[in-house]
Parts: structure tokens; C-alpha cells; sequence
């Protein structure tokens, strides 16, 4: 499925949501005000408070020069790191693929530390999934676990899962639908689900998914945390009687369960007894679309590492993530698109990172190419600004459901797109 | 948020008709539903009640820019997730193929939409609020994660 964009509207690529009705008032060449986004798609759209600018080592360069630099550094790299492309087109990703594949790099995104076993059991088809619009017109429960879409993903439960009116659904959240919240506090989320919310201690989804198997299949669950069975009973019996259930898993539930098994087996038996779909809560607007395009290229995908000189030599595993790729130092120079590890990964895993060589791509100044630029020890540091993606330059991406979502550029810029300057280093190579 | 007994602790209490009210009672309510102003109340500007004029002024002040249906949204804490857009019946009956089916609005009737990332009201005469034969609908409220909207 792939949505095409109304000539009126705009494509939000705030988050993996992909709202695709957004109206903006344009001044010159800025976006003065947006209409219909949430504050998250606002603040992406109305562009960066601080933009970054082509320097080394905190020195001021042109982008030529900039680009050349990269080249060199990559060049002379033993075993380089390719990491982030979440916020990047589809086209961005491919060259990013193509570059990593020349220089036998290690590839990897942010779905290593986050919804990538979920992914990776979907595109093995372990896992059924659906489409977020089908959510909106059949499904009558709905299960948010471990995750908090009023913060991550503001408009979820406006635009597709428990508020709209849906084909099947007519009478929307007020008769038609049932919204459950698993959570270990009560977020913002939980509030809306009203009594529909169980709270579960740190550390107890897997436990609390024996349980409900077994109220699933008529026996009396147990949980050695203090739970109330009737509660477990409870929720089992609204899961039993959906007519198309869905369940979205957020950051909560994976981390919690360290392996997917207990989801799975869990998936296996709802769908025994009745119908239920699972749909993960991806938070980059497309890195659901990397994970695509590195496994349709190489059949994993993330954690990937190319044998320079023979691409079709790829190696996978989790030595390849980048935690592990910091941890053991084994990569010295890092290309990081799009991203900011140094604020999702803690210190002791990111410090190597000061040692290396290090070339951010990225609109905005981050937290990442803000500290090396001032704390890096050893390693040349590279910033080359790029174009906002999905505001200054067009492409297409892959929303957290899987469907394609063209988009086309909102305002027009200078700066050259991260596509652009992917193939103006491939080219320098 | 004030209420009408908090605003009456402010006042005199001497019930002396003097705002064209039969009591401070009345007077306070009145003040709460904008009809009138902390001003129309002759003593409340003496100087013995010089701390509690001021005390109303600010209580007031919120109130001030409620819509006509009593309508705040604290702009703070909203998000702009629209659930309030999507969940109103006004909204649902007018735009059903666009609030209603959680799109952007394709009518100019709706009462909600969200303008940068914030909830924002207009044809608020439309609103079950609005009126004299007003209902207690609270769509907008109960949907609300983060108590951006409140009546008065």
C-alpha cells in the first residue's frame, strides 16, 4: 500500500505516524504556522532552533571542503561505522547502504536498541500485523503495552486507533471500542483507558503474559507479584471477545522482555481464539523504512557488517550493533546520519566515540555533534548540515505500519539533501 | 480555578444590593459567568477591601479569557494530540468526513481544530455548552490525557 499525497496537504515527519493531512502558512521561505500537527510535527516542521553548520573541529569550512574531508576520513578508516538514517528518505538509505557496502562498513540504526526484534519477527512473518487503517475501521479493542502514544506519538489515538469514526465502527470510542493500557505507571495514556488500565510492576510483562495465556486457556493465572486475578480474568475475557484486536508495543514491553518469545506466544494464542494484530510503536518517522531497505538488501535488518571489496559477503550480529561496536572499540570512525546517540545511549557506551573520527549529518545542531565538537580527545570531528528531510526535501518513507508514504518538499533551501551529499561522498571516494 | 463560594469569601458579605444584585451571592455568580465586572461592586473598591479587590482581580483573570461556553484550554499543557477534535459530537456531526474520521477538518463548522500544536476554538454558539439550553457535555474533557480543558 502506498498513500500518495493530497495536492491541498502536507506530510508530518515529527514521528513514524506520518500524519499526512497537514496544512502550513508560508512566509518567504519559512513555515510560519502549521495546522493540524501536534506540538512534536510543529516544532519539526517550523524547522531547527539552532541549524548546524559545515565545520571541523569547530572551525568553519565550506561544504565542498566538508564533503571531501568525509571522504578522506572514511577512506582512511579501517572499519567504519554508518549509524542513524531514521530521520532519512528511502532514497537517502539506499546510498547510505551503497556507501557502507564500498567501504565495507558497519551498518546499523537506533532499532538495535529499540523495536528491532519486533520488526525482525513481522518481516519473518512470526508476527501478523496490519495497517493503521484498518485499525481505524475495525478494530474494537485496542491494547497499548509498555508504550505512551499521547507523548510519542500524539496524534495515534485521534487519527487511527480508539477516537475516530472507522467504516465497521461508526460509533467510534464511545460504544464501538475498548482501549486497554498495560503500563508499569500511569502515563497519559492510561488515563484515557479509565479503568481499562493495569499496572504491572517493573520487569513483570513477561510473567503478566504466562498469566493471561492462562486465563486465555481457562486456567486461573498466578503471578507471584501481588495482582488481583479477577483483574487478569478480566482483561483475558475483553481480549477473547474482539472481533480485531490490535496491539501496539511500545519501548515498555520490549526492553522489559529482553527476547520476544512471551509475545509470540502470546500472539499465537489470541489468534487461536480470536483475531489480533500487533503493530510496534516505531518512533523515527522512518525507521521502519531502513529496516526495509537493509533486508530486502541483505536479509537482516540491522547490525549489519560489509566485506570490503565483496559486497555480497554481509555478516550479522549483535557484535555489529553499535552498543557493541563502542563497547569493544572496534570501529574506528563513525558516519552518524540523522541521529544522536549521545543522547539515547548512555556515557560509558558512547565515549569511544570522542576518540574516533566522527562525521555527523544533520540539520540541527544535536547533543552529539554539540559535545564533539568541544570534548573530542583525539578524533576529527565533521558537521555537514543538511536539508530538513520531509520539510526541505521530498522522498518517500515507511510509517510504523509499513505502509509507503510519498511526500514532497514544503519549502525550498540551500542546503543539499542527505541523498545529495551521500552521493557527492560516494562520488569523492 | 475560581468557583463562586471562593470568589464570595472575597466579598463584603453585607448583601447591600448596591451592584443591582439581591446578594453577594448572586453578584458572585454573576461575576464568574462575566455578566458583570469585579468594578460594579461599590465597596469592594474602599480602601478596607483594597487586598481582596486585588485577590478577585486575579482570580478573575483566567476566567477573562474563557470562551462564551466558559471554555479554557490551558495552552501550557496542551499537545495538540486532537483527541478533543475527534471526540466532539459537534465536530462529528458537522465534519464526518474529516474531524469525525480523525482528518484534518474539512468544515468550517467544527467548533475544535488544533493550530500550531495547540487546541483552538471557533463557532463556539454551536458548542452543547453554549446557551440557555445548554447540556453538560464533556467530550472534550474526559479525552483530554493532560487536563488542558476546563469549564467554568
Amino acid at each position: 500500500m502506498v498513500i500518495l499525497l493530497n495536492e491541498n496537504y502536507h506530510v508530518c515527519t515529527g514521528c513514524a505516524l506520518l500524519c499526512d493531512d497537514i496544512e502550513v502558512v508560508i512566509d518567504g521561505s519559512r513555515i510560519i504556522e502549521v495546522k493540524t500537527a501536534c506540538r512534536k510535527g510543529v516544532a519539526r516542521m517550523k524547522g531547527c532552533s539552532k541549524p548546524m553548520s559545515p565545520t571541523v573541529d569547530g572551525q568553519e569550512i565550506d561544504i565542498n571542503s566538508a564533503i571531501a574531508t568525509a571522504a578522506d576520513i572514511l577512506r582512511n578508516a579501517r572499519t567504519p561505522l554508518v549509524f542513524g538514517l531514521g530521520n532519512s528518505t528511502d532514497m537517502a538509505q539506499k546510498k547510505a547502504i551503497e556507501l557502507a557496502k564500498r567501504l565495507g562498513a558497519v551498518i546499523d540504526d537506533t532499532s538495535s536498541f529499540c523495536q528491532g526484534p519486533i520488526l525482525e519477527a513481522i518481516f519473518n512473518e512470526k508476527i501478523r500485523s496490519t495497517t493503521l487503517e484498518d485499525v481505524r475501521n475495525k478494530a474494537d479493542v485496542i491494547v497499548y503495552w509498555g508504550a505512551d502514544p499521547s507523548n510519542s506519538h500524539p496524534r495515534h489515538l485521534s487519527k487511527f486507533s480508539y477516537f475516530p469514526r472507522g467504516l465497521e465502527r461508526q460509533r467510534g470510542w464511545e460504544e464501538d471500542r475498548t482501549m486497554v493500557t498495560i503500563d508499569i505507571r500511569k502515563s497519559h495514556t492510561a488515563k484515557i483507558s479509565g479503568d481499562k488500565f493495569y499496572q504491572i510492576p517493573l520487569q513483570g510483562d513477561a510473567e503478566f503474559i504466562d498469566a493471561l495465556i492462562d486465563a486465555l486457556s481457562g486456567k486461573v493465572p498466578k503471578v507471584s507479584f501481588d495482582y488481583d486475578t479477577k483483574r487478569i480474568l478480566e482483561l483475558a475475557n475483553i481480549l477473547k471477545k474482539a472481533r480485531f484486536g490490535i496491539i501496539f508495543v511500545g519501548l515498555g514491553l520490549v526492553y522489559s522482555i529482553g527476547n520476544i518469545d512471551p509475545v509470540v506466544k502470546l500472539m499465537d494464542k489470541l489468534n487461536k481464539i480470536s483475531d489480533f494484530y500487533l503493530i510496534p510503536m516505531v518512533g523515527h518517522y522512518n525507521m521502519r523504512g531502513f529496516n526495509q531497505n537493509l533486508f530486502n538488501e541483505t536479509g537482516y535488518l540491522n547490525r549489519v557488517r560489509f566485506e570490503k571489496g565483496d559486497s555480497n559477503n554481509v555478516r550479522h550480529g549483535v557484535e555489529f550493533s553499535i552498543v557493541e561496536s563502542l563497547n569493544n572499540k572496534t570501529i574506528d570512525a563513525a558516519l552518524i546520519i540523522g541521529s544522536d546517540p549521545l543522547s539515547s545511549l548512555p556515557r560509558v557506551v558512547v565515549e569511544h566515540l570522542l576518540n574516533i573520527p566522527v562525521i555527523t549529518i544533520d540539520p540541527c545542531e544535536t547533543f552529539t555533534s554539540g559535545n564533539i565538537k568541544s570534548k573530542s580527545k583525539l578524533g576529527t570531528n565533521l558537521t555537514i548540515p543538511s536539508a530538513l528531510s520531509g520539510v526541505e526535501c521530498g522522498g518517500s518513507a515507511i510509517r510504523m505500519d509499513g505502509v509507503e508514504v510519498v511526500f514532497e518538499p514544503i519549502i525550498e533551501t540551500d542546503y543539499p539533501t542527505d541523498e545529495e551529499i551521500l552521493t557527492r561522498i560516494i562520488e569523492a571516494l | 480555578m475560581a468557583n463562586a463560594m471562593e470568589i464570595y469569601q472575597l466579598l463584603p458579605k453585607t448583601n447591600c444590593k448596591e451592584c443591582g444584585k439581591a446578594t453577594c451571592m448572586a453578584f458572585a455568580v454573576s461575576l464568574l459567568s462575566r455578566e458583570l465586572t469585579v468594578n460594579d461592586c461599590p465597596p469592594l473598591k474602599k480602601d478596607d477591601f483594597k487586598a481582596n479587590y486585588e485577590k478577585l482581580s486575579d482570580m478573575i483573570t483566567p476566567v477573562e479569557g474563557a470562551a462564551e461556553t466558559g471554555m479554557i484550554v490551558h495552552e501550557d499543557k496542551c499537545f495538540g494530540c486532537g483527541n478533543c477534535v475527534v471526540a466532539c459530537p459537534v465536530n462529528v456531526a458537522d465534519d464526518p468526513h474529516g474531524t469525525g474520521i480523525g482528518r484534518a477538518p474539512t468544515s468550517d463548522k467544527v467548533i475544535l481544530r488544533v493550530e500550531d500544536g495547540i487546541v483552538r476554538t471557533s463557532n463556539v454558539h454551536e458548542c452543547r455548552r453554549f446557551g440557555k439550553d445548554k447540556i453538560l457535555c464533556n467530550g472534550c474533557i474526559v479525552t483530554c490525557p493532560t487536563e488542558a480543558i476546563e469549564f467554568i
